[in-house]
């Protein structure tokens, strides 16, 4: 396993010279990606929040995509997915992938359902 | 590395020799229980966004509930809480270095590793504990109606939050704390608020330029202002002061705001703690050379795969609690 690092990230775009050099490269991406998610939380930029896109605010979709990228490099080098062999790679990845789309598409489209009944209904909770 | 005894004659597809996913047995078995693991956590931040999407407009606002840094006074949203993810994800740089030199066999290297690994997750474990309390203690006070709505105070030409304590009036009453030892002893009480309804309402007459906002997010994304008329007519319904958070009222909006955040930060928590102790037996192993005995590393693999997951689940915890 010593020898068995794939040493490039962004699909070839950087390769690193040694499996150390990596992990710092990982960390600065991933700094940069916080960073970005810090400073468009505190301004919250007005085009961001308005647009609204399937639903949800634009600024909210950038961060759950930010998210999403962050994890998949936390796991793929600092977990060392992306050296394990694809067959063990599908397995831990769709298993909950699957999974948690399908109760969040669920249970989000309840809870959107009981907000219309609270919002609409004969009863109004004002007091 | 195996942990199965091979006998050394040819193995065959069927005989015991194939690994047709290219890891060891505890390394496979610390991937399932992280499946599972995240199964779990998922299974909270998606009731978290249930809870959420049913009231969608009365949600507390992060920005406006999360806004201390230690040791510094004033309003600084989401600064500790960047601190806190980047020291989480320093301290999984540092676990990927420790399992990177244990492949060398660089035993030194991986002790110093592990040590500030163990360093930064008992920094992270210490900033939430300070969220907690900052969190349970609260800082401006509100009030609750009958109906289970907050109701909080803000100055009129500032837009700033009053605290309770800047505008209540005293008024002597008798109303002490009931205390078992000298009540009824099976019944006890937490202890009272720092002022009463009937104070804070007269405060509130007596100074004009206070008005009152409610947990109603209007179009604009901010909490809904009344007018000082409708914020008397909404004084009526005062049932309780609120200061601070606990599993039944909080300060700061919908109850479930603050169920969610001790259940979810707090889950996550245990998990940082019990990955510090983990690193800790790992970290007494490293340094007594059970590993350069046994000629890998494969420990610390294990346990790095532990202690990335919970630096992965933070990053959700971040998104979904803090910034979305």
């Amino acid at each position: 396993m010593a020898d068995g690092h794939k040493l490039e990230i962004f699909r070839g775009l950087v390769k690193f010279k040694s499996n150390t050099q990596k992990i710092w490269g990982v960390l600065a991406f991933l700094t940069f990606v916080t960073a970005i998610e810090v400073v468009l939380g505190i301004y919250k930029p007005a085009g961001l929040v308005e647009t609204h896109v399937l639903g949800m605010k634009l600024l909210n979709w950038i961060f759950i995509i930010l998210t999403l990228v962050k994890a998949y490099y936390i796991a793929w080098d600092f977990m060392h997915l992306r050296d394990e062999k694809s067959s063990l790679r599908r397995a831990i990845v769709w298993t909950p992938v699957f999974l948690v789309i399908y109760l969040s598409f669920i249970l989000l489209v309840e809870g959107d359902y009981i907000y219309n009944v609270y919002k609409d209904g004969f009863m109004a909770w004002n007091f | 590395m195996d942990t199965t005894v091979t006998t050394g004659v040819k193995e065959n597809v069927w005989g015991g020799g194939n690994r047709p996913l290219g890891a060891s047995y505890g390394k496979l078995m610390m991937w399932f229980f992280l499946v599972s693991d995240a199964l779990t956590f998922s299974g909270f931040l998606a009731a978290y966004g249930f809870s959420r999407f049913k009231f969608m407009d009365i949600w507390p606002i992060a920005d406006e509930v999360f806004t201390h840094v230690p040791f510094f006074h004033g309003n600084y949203p989401m600064i500790y809480v960047a601190f806190m993810t980047f020291i989480l994800i320093m301290s999984s740089v540092t676990m990927v270095l420790a399992v990177d030199a244990g492949h060398k066999m660089k035993q030194k290297a991986v002790i110093w590793y592990m040590f500030a690994t163990i360093i930064g997750g008992a920094i992270f474990v210490g900033s939430q504990a300070w969220e907690w309390a900052t969190f349970i203690k609260g800082d401006y006070g509100a009030i609750e109606t009958k109906g289970g709505r907050i109701l909080q105070f803000v100055n009129a030409e500032t837009g700033e939050r009053v605290a309770l304590a800047d505008f209540a009036k005293t008024i002597p009453s008798e109303r002490v704390d009931h205390e078992r030892k000298n009540g009824i002893w099976f019944y006890g009480e937490t202890a009272l608020p720092s002022f009463s309804v009937n104070e804070v309402v007269a405060g509130f007459k007596a100074n004009p330029d206070i008005l009152i906002r409610t947990e109603t997010i209007g179009e604009d994304g901010h909490k809904t202002l009344l007018t000082r008329q409708e914020s008397l007519d909404k004084l009526s319904d005062a049932s309780q002061v609120v200061e601070g958070a606990n599993l039944i009222h909080n300060e700061y909006g919908s109850r479930l705001f603050a169920d969610f955040f001790f259940f979810i930060t707090g889950f996550h928590g245990f998990h940082v703690f019990s990955g510090v102790v983990i690193n800790l037996i790992i970290f007494f192993n490293v340094v007594l050379g059970t590993y350069e005995k046994r000629g890998h590393y494969e420990m610390v693999e294990k346990v790095g795969l532990y202690w990335h997951f919970v630096d992965l689940v933070w990053v959700f915890v971040f998104t979904f609690f803090y910034l979305v």
